[in-house]
């Protein structure tokens, strides 16, 4: 058991350092390239604690860009079943939101929610670097209405 | 050194960039013996997707098979359909295709030399650097409306003209960047930080850069002149004077080297074609059925030359088409460059051929005599190349 003080301060802390995990699931890298353009000086999500991690174990929030394929499917999974609870998923771009201009390709699997359930989808091809933005934002706002439950 | 050789599993998960691939590294002490390559993580099937959708649907999947070079694929594609139906796009559509696929071309380049400063952990350079490719991306949203899916060209020409204010805009924001592009340049060939971990690194000869068909950047880095803009023009690089870019030190320096450089020649090649821009019609109304041909044609992109084989049968949609990428051609080569090297220097042999996939989170190094198992993350790796590094 956790006492409830403690429990707010960690609460706290996670609010103010979402750390993320970038995977690509098969994408073109144009939404890789404008969640990196999110990260680096112009836009600068790091302001709101937000730091790209290498490893699932470090992460509280899935980045996925790029429809599933097949063949990273498997992957994508451990990469989510690695993650410490609670974990959050964000879908950015078109093709992670549905399998977009792929979506009859023989070697896509579709959506990430097929898989696993998704917080925040980013629609958009690719999204602009405020929308990636704006999509933390709103993934943020999710958490502290859950935690104020 | 004992006859034990230990295998290092890179990939196929990445976190921080591009697309998921796989490289089994086989090491002996701190040298790789071995490189195997497991590629099609990414394989989505565009090619036969494309055999269902028409020449115009068509057009936007092929804009879709990579983000970063997205013009050379659709001007790759559009002109493939266009000598299938023995169209001539008009003069100033072409000149339009050279503006987008040069500010195209500074933008892969200021990326790729980012992540190269990134992955010899000269973190400040790609912070400095990916600020000032914010600049292209406002000139090539200016240009086509949106920073990464350009969708500049169609069957017969480009979508949208330049007006005078769009190109007062470019020229604009062409002089900041060519005094940032040649400052880095300055810094770059004196900077120890870049110079300790780039020179006799990589190496790849110039005959083994031709005997294995290096194409783009890596093998100009080797002293070939090679690039289809010179030796085979396309839209209207035949009527602008520019130089290819060529290095003679083979290793990776001699690539951030040729980058950069190109960065300053693209510049000029804009400036060129803004000054010699035709007016007129940017586009040819065509049919949507194409009497039965085959077309190959070839564009160099940023990371190299890049090649579409496009055969239709009289419908409305082609019946089959063959993309062949850059960065394919250039794996044999990454595999003779990282064999013989250090493991440190695997994260920057990698990122030297500007690879469209460039995946290397995880690696897994396995004691065969042990048995034992130890999992790395692209972090770790990087961490233990700048160690090693430090104590050398």
């Amino acid at each position: 058991m956790i006492p409830t003080a403690r429990l707010g301060l960690l609460r706290w802390a996670r609010r103010r350092s979402p750390w993320i995990i970038h995977f690509n699931t098969g994408g073109c890298n144009g939404c890789d390239i404008e969640l990196l353009a999110a990260l680096t000086p112009k836009y600068d999500v790091e302001r709101f604690g937000i730091l790209l991690k290498g490893s699932p174990r470090h992460a509280d929030i899935l980045a996925v860009t790029g429809p599933v394929t097949n063949q990273t499917r498997d992957r994508l999974l451990r990469i989510y079943e690695q993650m410490p609870e609670p974990k959050y998923v964000i879908a950015i771009g078109t093709c992670a939101v549905s399998g977009a201009p792929f979506w009859d390709c023989y070697n896509v699997v579709g959506g990430v929610d097929k898989l696993f359930p998704v917080d925040v989808y980013v629609p958009g091809c690719p999204p602009r670097p405020e929308a990636i933005i704006q999509g933390f934002v709103k993934l943020l706002e999710k958490m502290e209405a859950e935690e104020d439950e | 050194m004992s006859g034990s050789t230990i295998k290092v599993i890179i990939g196929p998960q990445h976190p921080a960039l591009k697309e998921p691939e796989r490289f089994i590294l086989e090491t002996e002490g701190e040298y790789v013996v071995d490189v195997k390559v497991r590629i099609g993580y990414i394989h989505r099937g565009i090619e036969k997707a494309m055999e269902n959708r028409t020449y115009l649907q068509g057009l936007y999947l092929s804009e879709r098979v990579c983000g970063i070079c997205s013009d050379a694929h659709t001007t790759c594609y559009v002109q493939g359909v266009e000598e299938l139906l023995g169209v001539e796009p008009p003069p100033r559509s072409r000149f339009i295709r050279v503006v987008v696929a040069e500010l195209e071309r500074i933008h892969s380049h200021l990326l790729w030399l980012g992540i190269a400063a990134h992955e010899i952990g000269f973190d400040t350079l790609f912070m400095y650097v990916w600020r000032d490719r914010e600049i292209v991306m406002d000139l090539l949203e200016i240009v086509s409306g949106n920073r990464v899916h350009y969708a500049t060209n169609t069957i017969g020409g480009v979508r949208r003209d330049l007006n005078d204010e769009k190109i007062h805009k470019i020229l604009k924001g062409l002089k900041t960047l060519e005094d940032r592009a040649k400052e880095y340049l300055k810094m770059i060939q004196k900077e120890q930080t870049v110079l300790k971990r780039t020179v006799n690194v990589g190496i790849l000869s110039k005959s083994d850069a031709i005997k294995y068909g290096a194409v783009g950047p890596t093998v100009r880095a080797s002293g070939v002149k090679r690039d289809v803009r010179a030796d085979d023009p396309y839209a209207a690089y035949d009527e602008i004077p520019f130089n290819v870019i060529v290095e003679d030190g083979c290793d990776c320096l001699a690539r951030i080297m040729v980058r950069s450089r190109e960065v300053l020649e693209s510049i000029h090649i804009i400036r060129e074609a803004l000054k010699r821009m035709p007016g007129g019609e940017i586009r040819v109304r065509v049919k949507p059925r194409i009497p039965p041909a085959e077309a190959l044609s070839r564009v160099e992109a940023p990371r190299g030359e890049l090649l579409y084989y496009i055969r239709s049968n009289g419908t409305d949609k082609p019946e089959r088409c063959k993309i062949r990428t850059p960065t394919l051609a250039n794996i044999p080569s990454l595999c003779k460059m990282l064999v013989g090297g250090y493991i440190a220097d695997v994260p920057i042999v990698l990122a030297g051929i500007d690879p469209c996939f460039a995946c290397m989170d995880r690696v897994l190094v396995i004691d065969r005599e042990k048995r034992e198992a130890k999992v790395w993350t692209l972090d770790m790796l990087r961490r233990y190349g700048r160690e090693w590094y430090r104590k050398r």
